[in-house]
């Protein structure tokens, strides 16, 4: 949390120390950057972080495995299935316990679906961020919002919660699909599809936004690597890594799809990316309804009580694509209920950091539309 | 999961054992290690750092990948607990500055050679490192309040 001396102050032609955050609504939380500015340009940037940290790893080594999946939820509170997604899979990995394929493939289909949802939260903010020029601030918001609100809804309609889904089970699944609920995400497929150029034309199409995202916050191949920066902000710079494809979990090696990439690393080109996964993942989630295979969904013995799910013990890693990236969960089990610690690698820690490479050199104007571009979630970051 | 040959090429070069993940160096070892595995095996992309307290010793781990081989390699140290400082790998990997500084926040393992070892995520005047198993949960008060008394009339 420590933001270290803030000595600089105004002089003549001199550095400024701008203060940005934790209150600030284009922060996407509680994020606070302490900006040296020279003029109109930063020269440095400070991020101070650690306003929403919980504690959840300390807390891991004190509850069951079984009790543990519906904590990670609130972590990367955009995306909550990825989040307990990653971590079963991690404990399914250590302790050799089977999943069924459908709940695999019921796994993959709400991961899909909050995707799309997170993508639109982040679109919408972004337009917040880049303000007036968009149409007043707030007409992409409201326009992404109303189409994320469908997506909640039929959540709600699926698993009981709008967000907190609760999806993922050590060994399974909790809830299934049944048919009228398929045609019903079919039906919402096209919909957020149909919604889709309206959406664009507000972003992309629009020269004012190109033009204050192009060229912004750029991101090279090398710094991406060294930095470790993930997901669609990983693609943007030209290196087309996605943990589905690369190491498939859940059902995605039976699943087509494209990994889709840019080269600029710019602000546009994770633009450009994150609306292309909008309709990769809109596709699959209408060919998981098609291919959906028959079966139970959760296979594990029923259990007394849950101390009774002891893990052998070894170190484990997992890893799933999130909306923000790769979501790694890394375990080390001492055979006991508990894991002896657990760490949760967090795309938006890693596409955070970032920000003290690329924000030097570039316009303070320029500050809030590479952070939006960057998509981090607060609760993924302070964990 | 590691690729074997990289492993095995890790044995021949440094006092290396090979553990489910990677490899476990000795610290002394562990800079060197980790520029042949950017430089010469082409593990570029830096993962994850973390730690671990063992009862003898505080383990540190560095995870880098190779983007073309999609390859994930875990290198390990064992850090003694009385005096718990390792080498910064900040310099080979940008992206492990922000990992030790949560390792040093957490642990209180110490980084020699990093460019900005201050706390991460939290209070600069926090007692204490949270994660140590020394370190309690309980608060002084304790988790619930105590119950009401009961009520005398």
């Amino acid at each position: 949390m420590s933001g270290g001396p803030i000595e600089v102050v105004e002089r003549e032609f001199g550095e400024l120390a701008l203060n940005m955050g934790p209150q600030h609504p284009s922060t996407h939380g509680v994020l606070r950057l302490i900006l040296h500015l020279s003029g109109e340009t930063v020269i440095k940037a400070v991020p101070v972080i650690g306003y929403l940290h919980r504690g959840v790893e300390k807390l891991s080594e004190h509850l069951t495995y079984d009790q543990l999946a519906p904590v990670y939820e609130r972590d990367d509170y955009l995306a909550p299935t990825a989040n307990s997604n990653a971590y079963v899979l991690a404990v399914e990995r250590l302790g050799a316990i089977a999943v069924p394929r459908r709940a695999q493939w019921l796994r993959a289909f709400v991961s899909e679906w909050q995707r799309v949802s997170s993508h639109l939260v982040w679109l919408g903010t972004l337009g917040l961020d880049l303000g007036g020029a968009l149409g007043g601030g707030t007409t992409l918001y409201m326009y992404c919002f109303r189409e994320r609100e469908k997506i909640l809804d039929f959540l709600e309609e699926l698993t009981g919660t709008r967000f907190h889904t609760n999806f993922n089970l050590i060994g399974g699944a909790r809830y299934d699909l049944d048919a009228a609920m398929a045609d019903k995400s079919n039906a919402l497929a096209a919909s957020v599809e149909a919604a889709l150029p309206e959406l664009w034309s507000m972003s992309g199409g629009n020269p004012i936004f190109s033009e204050r995202t192009r060229s912004v916050g750029t991101i090279s191949k090398d710094l991406a690597m060294g930095v470790g920066v993930t997901g669609p902000t990983l693609r943007a710079s030209g290196i087309a890594y996605d943990v589905r494809k690369a190491a498939p979990y859940d059902a995605y090696a039976e699943l087509p799809f494209d990994v889709i990439s840019r080269t600029a690393g710019d602000a546009e080109a994770r633009f450009q990316v994150r609306m292309d996964e909008i309709r990769v993942s809109l596709k699959l989630v209408r060919s998981i309804v098609d291919g959906l295979p028959a079966g139970p969904i959760f296979a594990r013995k029923p259990l007394k009580n849950p101390k009774a799910t002891k893990i052998p013990s070894g170190e484990v890693y997992a890893a799933v694509e999130s909306p923000r990236g790769e979501l790694g969960f890394h375990i080390v089990s001492d055979g006991s209920a508990k894991p002896l610690r657990l760490k949760i690698n967090a795309p938006s820690f890693k596409n955070l950091q970032v920000v003290t490479h690329i924000l030097p050199g570039g316009l303070v104007a320029d500050v809030v539309a590479t952070l939006g571009s960057l998509d981090p979630v607060l609760g993924d970051v302070d964990r | 999961m590691p690729a074997p040959e990289v492993v095995a090429a890790l044995r021949t070069r440094f006092s290396a054992t090979p553990f489910a993940l990677g490899v476990e160096l000795p610290a002394t070892e562990l800079l060197t290690a980790l520029r042949a595995l950017r430089d010469a095996h082409g593990y570029r992309y830096y993962v994850l750092g973390t730690g671990t307290e063992r009862e003898t010793a505080f383990e540190v781990l560095h995870a880098v990948r190779n983007l073309e081989s999609g390859d994930t390699l875990f290198v390990k140290v064992a850090v003694p607990k009385d005096a718990p400082e390792v080498d910064s790998i900040a310099f080979v990997y940008a992206g492990a500055e922000w990992q030790e500084r949560e390792i040093w926040d957490l642990f209180g393992v110490g980084f020699k050679a990093h460019p900005d070892l201050r706390r991460i995520l939290m209070p600069d005047d926090y007692p204490g490192h949270p994660l140590r198993k020394s370190f309690a949960m309980d608060t002084p008060w304790g988790y619930r309040p105590a119950p009401a008394p009961e009520d005398a009339s």
